[in-house]
């Protein structure tokens, strides 16, 4: 990889990393927060919990990503889902049998699956 | 949780924990990462000391020095090597902020270190973190090496002529490690000692050149006080505190966990909007700010405007950003002497009125709340605590007493109910607790004789009970018990 030796090699190859992304844009993304917190409190049973679950129902169009903390220690494990055209949703208290039903229910139905977070702040975006 | 619809808190600092995948480089750059470096590059040293300087940043690791000042001193201290440390210790017990936005946005510290680097003039930037936080290092570390190996560090960035790169050192697990000129002793391999200022360490630090240290979560401010402008950043907080805090809010707190908000928010706003008040109902009582070094603010306090001067003027500190917060089961004592155990476990034993004086305030306070103490205890304690102030060498042995005057300005009726009537008015020092049954409540159950490990209670079924105050340990077990509400703890 070669390396990025001006501020108009840092423009393309956010250009570039951007529209990976887009096409991103028609897939389920579920963000599973991976912190010191977050492990402690079982977010790799339920990343594994979801990531089982959507193989074992043939979901194809799943991306699964990782983050740093989502900062509500209250409700860990926490796990952002977006559906396609759809705002991120983030969901606290993800044990395996939350992370089986949100995968059965909310990714797979659509249908509503308790333990939302609400967005209680604003966030700078650069 | 509790039902919060306003928008209270605005995030910087952590504007992308829990966004972005802190392990990818390529995530960093999609939100604008780098940046602004490449943008700072285009700028003179100066002018990007005089952007920080008036967008207002005040260190966020407790001290609140204006961040831009800071620099500025660096950058015009002439030296063949500056060096620009980032302050990742994070001791405090409470806090876990800068471990947050190490772990959740590593690129934005590195990214910040490289700018300040540029900014005073120095090539080499160190991260002194804590050995305790080995996902924090690993992603900084994966980091450093994408930046690396990307020519976002090294040599000649961004085609500009500029050399920084950044190496980790590893915290040896003492609070006063996190104290500046003790984290560049340890740096050095020296023990953790805190030498006098001045010297600051802008003039002289590591091996004795310019040296900036800041804390993580100053740093990651830093690239979107670039890319914004200064004038953004200014508008947001109080005339003297620019920009927001981060704080983790921890004890009876029903949304234990991590906010951002705009300076001058209340703490009315940050303890009941956002945290959801104390759980099961219970009253707020106080929280302690600035950890073992703050003070406790309480009721009185809720409407006061979050800043640097605000926290001070109530006898307590920003400090890092704990916030541990008590219902009325704390007893205020109590909690005093907590963060005396603490500070006199970390005194570094360096300077006698702290290594001394903290063993000795500790004592005082054990002995308060074992029912032993005397009104002339409350004055030894206030007069050592100002002179403990005036004499310790360091931040940690200089705000030491501070948990203790707080206390006993606004708890001051519990210290005297301690020393005077020999109670504890929140029950939590057993010492002083006794516990009795209230024959006319007490139905003779029997429950609470099967629960007493010492079989101090006694009585015959359908009668009331009594207790052996002379046997009872005090372990509450009956009065956790007991379904009738008969047994008064005292
Ligand atoms: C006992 C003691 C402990 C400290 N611990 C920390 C710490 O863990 N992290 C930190 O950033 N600053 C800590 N500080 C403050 C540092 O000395 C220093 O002021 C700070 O790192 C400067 O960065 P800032 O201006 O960005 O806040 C501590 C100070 C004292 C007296
Ligand atoms: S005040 Fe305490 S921690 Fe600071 S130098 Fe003196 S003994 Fe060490
Ligand atoms: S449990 Fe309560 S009501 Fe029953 S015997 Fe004990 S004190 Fe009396
Ligand atoms: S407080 Fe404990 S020891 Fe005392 S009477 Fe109750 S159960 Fe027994
Ligand atoms: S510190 Fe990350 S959720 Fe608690």
């Amino acid at each position: 990889m070669s390396t990025i030796a001006s501020l108009d090699a840092l423009r393309a190859r956010r250009e570039d990393i951007l529209a990976r992304q887009k096409a991103r844009n028609g897939k389920i993304v579920i963000n599973v927060s991976l912190a010191t917190c977050s492990i402690a409190a079982g977010g790799k049973v339920a990343l594994e919990a979801m990531q089982d679950e959507v193989a074992l129902n043939g979901i194809a169009n799943v991306e699964f990503m990782q983050s740093g903390c989502m900062t509500f220690c209250y409700a860990e494990p926490t796990v952002e889902i977006t559906l396609p055209g759809k705002a991120p949703v983030v969901f606290g208290g993800v044990d395996e049998a939350k992370a089986r039903e949100l995968v059965t229910e909310y990714v797979m139905k659509g249908e509503p699956v308790e333990g939302i977070i609400p967005v209680t702040y604003e966030r700078v975006v650069l | 949780m509790a039902a919060t619809t306003d928008i209270k808190q605005l995030r910087i600092a952590t504007r992308n924990c829990g966004f972005i995948d802190p392990e990818s480089l390529d995530d960093y750059i999609a939100v604008r990462g780098y940046e602004a470096l490449a943008k700072a590059l285009t700028m003179t040293p100066a002018e990007v000391v005089e952007i920080i300087k008036v967008a207002g940043l005040r260190g966020r690791g407790g001290g609140g020095f204006p961040t831009g000042v800071k620099w500025g001193i660096a950058l015009s201290n002439a030296a063949d090597q500056k060096y620009i440390v980032c302050n990742a210790d994070e001791g405090d017990p409470g806090a876990f902020m800068d471990r947050a936005v190490l772990e959740g946005d590593p690129h934005s510290v590195v990214e910040a270190m490289a700018i300040g680097g540029y900014a005073i003039g120095a090539t080499l930037g160190a991260v002194y973190i804590r050995a305790e936080y080995p996902l924090a290092i690993k992603r900084l570390r994966k980091a450093i090496d994408d930046a690396r190996a990307m020519g976002l560090l090294g040599k000649n960035i961004f085609g500009s002529g500029f050399d920084f790169d950044i190496e980790i050192k590893y915290g040896a697990g003492a609070f006063v490690c996190g104290e500046e000129t003790a984290l560049i002793k340890s740096m050095e391999g020296h023990r953790g000692e805190p030498v006098s200022k001045p010297p600051f360490p802008a003039q002289s630090g590591y091996w004795a050149k310019p040296t900036i240290v800041n804390n993580v979560e100053t740093f990651a401010n830093i690239p979107a006080i670039i890319i914004k402008g200064a004038d953004w950043f200014s508008s947001i907080g109080t005339a003297t505190s620019k920009g927001t805090k981060v704080f983790a809010l921890a004890g009876k707190i029903v949304n234990v966990g991590l906010i951002e908000v705009p300076m001058g928010t209340t703490l009315r706003e940050v303890i009941f909007d956002i945290g959801g008040g104390c759980p099961d109902g219970k009253e707020f009582k106080a929280v302690q700010t600035g950890g073992p070094s703050g003070g406790a603010l309480a009721n009185k306090d809720l409407d006061v405007a979050i800043d640097y001067e605000s926290l001070i003027a109530r006898k307590s500190m920003m400090g890092s950003g704990g916030m541990v917060v008590m219902d009325e089961d704390d007893c205020m004592v109590s909690v005093a002497k907590f963060f005396l155990d603490f500070t006199m476990d970390e005194t570094c034993g360096k300077c006698t009125p702290c290594r001394i004086g903290s063993k000795r305030l500790y004592e005082i306070l054990d002995k308060i709340t074992k029912g032993h103490g005397t009104k002339a205890d409350l004055a030894r304690l206030k007069s050592l605590s100002d002179s403990i102030k005036d004499t310790a060498l360091c931040g940690l042995g200089q705000t030491m007493p501070n948990p203790i005057l707080s206390t006993m300005d606004t708890f001051g009726h519990e210290y005297e109910a301690h020393v005077t009537q020999k109670k504890c008015p929140a029950h939590v020092c057993t010492a002083m607790l006794t516990y009795t049954i209230n024959p006319a409540k007490c139905t003779g159950c029997t429950l609470c004789t099967k629960v007493c490990p010492v079989e101090c209670i006694s009585g015959t079924k359908k009668q009331p009970h009594v207790i052996d105050a002379s046997k009872c340990i005090k372990c509450g077990a009956c009065y956790d018990k007991c379904k009738f509400d008969s047994i008064i703890k005292m």
